[in-house]
């Protein structure tokens, strides 16, 4: 009876040592795959997304905000797209974001992976849709094959711009070559910029010459290190900035004390 | 056959009024795509497993999506879990052919069957959650090929056809209800969550004549241990409530029944 007892025991931690094996050779596989797929930093969400790490954890993948948009901008990424599977995105280069003035993809998200809040302003006590607060990424251009910047007139980025002369403006250069004509450069004006990619849309060269990136790709960051001295806004920024200082060996002593110590030196 | 009819029709007019939302606009009864959606343009409803992962993965949730799946929850908590497997899951229709093919082909009789525990699927749904936790992303959202097809049909297929392929070639040569009945975490889901159910297939063993052709077409042959030995509800969760083995017994020994009432019945009897 003992016996018969512990063979039993014994059976199940078997049983269960195998499940467990297995979970684990599943989970390498799974995991891998996962966080793989994961890594997409170049999608363009929809207006009003959360981070693209909360994004990805509450986005449930129904294709309402796809249904929601008039214009077809959205998709949900297909096995074989290489992003995240049944997320929305858009490609602005083929259909860029009207940009509606309600906002539809929006509000029709049950989860609040898009989150209304994020897009809309207080006016009069009540809440309305504020499309300039949208974010989806920020336009770049590329002085290069830009033929603006070449001297050819173009301003078909700066007119398709739904905040016009805001987002993007036209900066007024002489055109030395000629000595008698004007470059037309568009400038981005990236705290302006929502990412809707309607420059990128319209842009005349074969291939866009401005092109709307995830603002956490496109954009750098100075960090607390650098202040601009004349602008009083700018101290508020470092103001919580917390000091780094680096210690080594030989910041231990005073620095005019580690300057006149030749004694390394002349041994 | 009406119970195969029924599910079939079931079945595709789902996928139809949801992929008539995205294609032609038409949302009045319903939108979305099997993991949330919206009914009359009102009432969400959404994949209690999927949210239950997102959960897990440490999304803040809204309440929409929280009711949604509270609604299904407890609809399935009262219909019986895995109705969805039969009834709904497009997948269903996949691993069905996959079964008529290896039943004609005469598969199962030729091929050594091979090992693999029906519990795998506990596994694979706790594993779906530790790496949901794990990675910050519903796990098995992004490889469940349940959610390929549903998504697929309704919003643009890409590769996701070659999923279900595999599914029905592995149904169909490597394993007898392989996917569904032995690793599909959806299922295992929604079988634990039936424990409670009403709705029962009831065995009448005094009608039965024991030629187990229930045995033969279910998917989930061990739910049917009762068969020609005593009067009883299917109760096991794993029952998808498909109501093959109805149709195929020729004794009427098998039939719907709600769960109480059929206790009754047997009590009188």
């Amino acid at each position: 009876m003992k016996n018969e007892q512990l063979s039993d025991r014994r059976k199940f931690l078997l049983t269960m040592a195998r499940g467990v094996g297995l979970s684990a050779m599943g989970a390498l596989v799974w995991t891998a795959y996962v966080e793989e797929v994961k890594a997409a930093p170049l999608v363009l969400r929809p207006p009003g997304a959360k981070k693209e790490a909360d994004f990805l954890k509450s986005c449930i993948k129904c294709g309402l905000c796809v249904e929601g948009c008039p214009y077809d901008t959205l998709k949900l990424a297909a096995p074989g797209d290489n992003l995240p599977m049944g997320t929305p995105f858009f490609t602005p280069r083929s259909i860029p974001c009207y940009m509606c003035e309600d906002i539809p993809c929006v509000p029709a998200c049950p989860t609040g992976a898009l989150d209304s809040k994020s897009v809309q302003s207080e006016l009069d006590g009540a809440m309305w849709w504020d499309i300039k607060k949208m974010d989806m990424g920020v336009a770049v251009v590329d002085t290069q094959s830009c033929i603006a910047f070449w001297g050819i007139q173009c301003d078909a980025c700066y007119r398709a711009c739904p905040l016009m002369d805001q987002a993007i403006k036209l900066e007024y250069r002489q055109n030395e070559r000629t000595g008698k004509h004007a470059y037309l450069n568009p400038v981005v004006v990236p705290d302006v910029c929502t990412g809707c990619g309607m420059c990128e849309h319209a842009c005349v060269t074969e291939k866009a010459s401005i092109t709307v990136l995830p603002r956490e790709v496109a954009q750098g960051r100075a960090g607390s290190h650098y202040v601009k001295g004349w602008d009083k806004k700018d101290q508020e920024r470092v103001k919580s900035a917390e000091g780094g200082t680096t210690t080594t060996e030989r910041s231990k002593e005073k620095a005019i004390d580690t300057l006149n110590d030749m004694g390394d030196l002349l041994e | 056959m009406k119970y195969l009819i029924m599910r079939r029709i079931l079945q595709i007019g789902l996928l139809a009024l949801y992929g008539a939302a995205n294609w032609y606009g038409y949302k009045t009864i319903l939108q979305g795509n099997l993991s949330a959606s919206l009914l009359l343009q009102r009432v969400p409803l959404s994949d209690p497993f999927a949210v239950l992962q997102m959960l897990a993965a440490g999304a803040a949730l809204s309440s929409t999506v929280l009711i949604g799946a509270a609604i299904i929850f407890v609809f399935y908590a009262v219909i019986g879990g895995r109705a969805f497997c039969s009834w709904v899951c497009p997948v269903n229709m996949v691993t069905d052919a996959a079964n008529w093919t290896r039943r004609k082909l005469g598969i199962s009789k030729v091929q050594k069957r091979v090992y693999m525990s029906r519990n795998l699927r506990y596994w694979v749904l706790g594993l779906s959650l530790l790496l949901s936790a794990v990675s910050g992303v519903a796990a098995f959202e992004m490889i469940s090929p349940i959610a390929m097809a549903h998504r697929g049909i309704v919003f643009g297929m890409g590769f996701g056809g070659a999923a279900l392929l595999v599914i029905f070639l592995f149904d169909l040569f490597v394993h007898e209800n392989g996917w569904c009945g032995h690793i599909c975490p959806l299922g295992g889901f929604y079988a634990l969550i039936s424990r409670f159910s009403l709705i029962r297939v009831f065995h009448d063993a005094e009608k039965c004549t024991a030629c187990m052709k229930c045995k033969e077409i279910c998917p989930e042959k061990e739910v049917l241990h009762m068969v020609a030995r005593s009067s009883e509800s299917v109760l096991m969760g794993e029952c998808v409530n498909c109501g093959r083995c109805i149709e195929v017994c020729d004794d009427d020994a098998l039939n719907f029944s709600i769960r109480k009432l059929a206790k009754k019945a047997k009590e009188k009897s």
